[in-house]
């Protein structure tokens, strides 16, 4: 299938089906990861080929900053430029912190007088009534994407599972990474375990060599993969899944995608 | 017709009647099939390099008319293509997509003017959101009989042989 270029923009990569990893890949990238006072942290985000070194902004609509405490923390200098989008997040408490992105939107594909389109929108009723008279072979898909990173002050502590699209549940936490080590992680569907979920891991600075450098894993019948992190730096994660959950029932599935980024430490 | 079409066309016309006998300098360069989500054909640069004094000798580029990501052809860059602007030196056209490609450089000027040594074609392949690879051809000019010179790329490209006669 032959999908017609988009506008070159990030939020369309941000909401592009595809069940394998992008390869414009979406990230944030926290400056720290774990510290041992409370302090602010900055969080560039950006879609690049070359992983963490910035090519695109994307908008910051649907970030939170969640606090061991389980409320928001403060959230400081949002800025959208030209190459990457960032902000501050306070760290005021002991404990782990979730920074995520998450927006889910609905996609719709049709034909038009033989030529192909698409159109997203927040609402699948709205999105649904913009499709113009004449269009043919409609499909509407839901789209949640969660765009994730953890920061840490002191020591780490849990977080529960939001329970609602594909996310990652931390066996090891991540922000006890440590190279040679193997991590474990759970990925969890509408917070239920999640077998078959592709994994992709790319470790940063692929501007600096000729390869991807990709390891894959799927999730066991338990949802479970184990990483073994070959050295210290910063890993960028994609998991994708797909099923027909979908809220709307118009919709004719769901496809799911979470992109984390986890950093792991020399020890 | 694809721009280099056109171009070899018109150096063929020019240099073959002029140098009916030129010695032959052909390739022929495979272009994997990839299992991935996101496919680009890559950008390959086609290059001669003079053993002893280095000197380059551009022989063509496919790539897609976009400049932004000819820099992703590394080492062409830095040897020879950051010095150059629109139109780029040699037999330029578009991308390929995975298959057995071949083409003829004989017709070039550069050629027929091809001091006698030691080279290397170089063939550089870059794909966006893929990977990039190099792989080098040592040949002797003039070729003294009908040589095949023949290497196997490991990633971004599969086998390249060359085609010399004198």
């Amino acid at each position: 299938m032959k999908i017609p270029p988009f506008a070159g923009t990030a939020l369309a990569a941000l909401l592009t089906l595809s069940p394998a990893a992008q390869a414009h890949k979406l990230w944030l990238l926290p400056s720290h990861t774990v510290v041992s006072e409370a302090q602010w942290i900055t969080v560039d985000a950006s879609v690049s080929n070359d992983i963490f070194d910035v090519d695109r902004p994307f908008p910051l609509q649907g970030l939170t900053v969640t606090g061991p405490d389980g409320k928001e923390a403060p959230v400081d200098h949002r800025f959208e430029g030209h190459r990457r989008s960032s902000f501050d997040a306070e760290l005021s408490q002991e404990g782990s912190y979730r920074i995520t992105l998450f927006r889910p939107m609905y996609m719709a594909f049709y034909q038009l007088d033989g030529e192909r389109h698409r159109r997203r929108g927040d609402s699948a009723e709205a999105l649904l009534r913009e499709i113009p008279e004449g269009a043919e072979e409609m499909r509407l898909s839901e789209v949640m994407n969660r765009l994730e990173t953890f920061a840490t002050v002191g020591a780490p502590s849990d977080f529960k599972p939001v329970g609602k699209g594909l996310e990652l549940q931390p066996v090891t936490h991540p922000n006890d990474l440590y190279a040679g080590e193997t991590a474990l992680f759970r990925f969890l569907v509408d917070g239920e375990p999640a077998a078959g979920v592709e994994v992709e891991v790319v470790p940063g600075g692929s501007r600096y060599r000729d390869n991807h450098g990709a390891l894959t894993a799927t999730s066991d019948d338990n949802g479970e993969i184990k990483l073994h992190w070959p050295q210290a730096g910063r890993y960028h994660l994609e998991a994708a899944y797909s099923d027909d959950r979908a809220a709307h029932p118009k919709a004719d599935g769901r496809r799911l995608q979470y992109m984390g980024t986890f950093e792991v430490l020399p020890l | 017709m694809r721009p280099w079409l056109s171009l070899f066309a018109a150096l063929f016309a020019g240099v073959a009647a002029a140098n009916a006998a030129a010695a032959e300098l052909r390739l022929e360069v495979e272009i994997p099939r990839m299992a991935v989500a996101e496919y680009h054909a890559p950008y390959l640069a086609f290059w001669l390099k003079h053993a002893d004094s280095g000197e380059i000798v551009p022989l063509g580029l496919w790539y897609d008319d976009q400049d932004k990501w000819l820099k992703d052809l590394r080492l062409w860059w830095r040897r020879t293509g950051r010095a150059q602007s629109k139109p780029y030196d040699g037999l330029t056209g578009a991308t390929r997509r995975p298959g057995i490609h071949s083409v003829d450089f004989s017709p070039l000027p550069a050629l027929a003017e091809l001091p006698a040594g030691d080279y290397e074609l170089v063939v550089e392949a870059a794909r966006e959101v893929g990977g990039r690879e190099v792989v080098r051809l040592p040949f002797q000019w003039p070729a003294t009989g009908n040589k095949t010179v023949r290497a196997d790329g490991e990633q971004e490209l599969g086998r390249v042989q060359l085609r010399l006669a004198p």
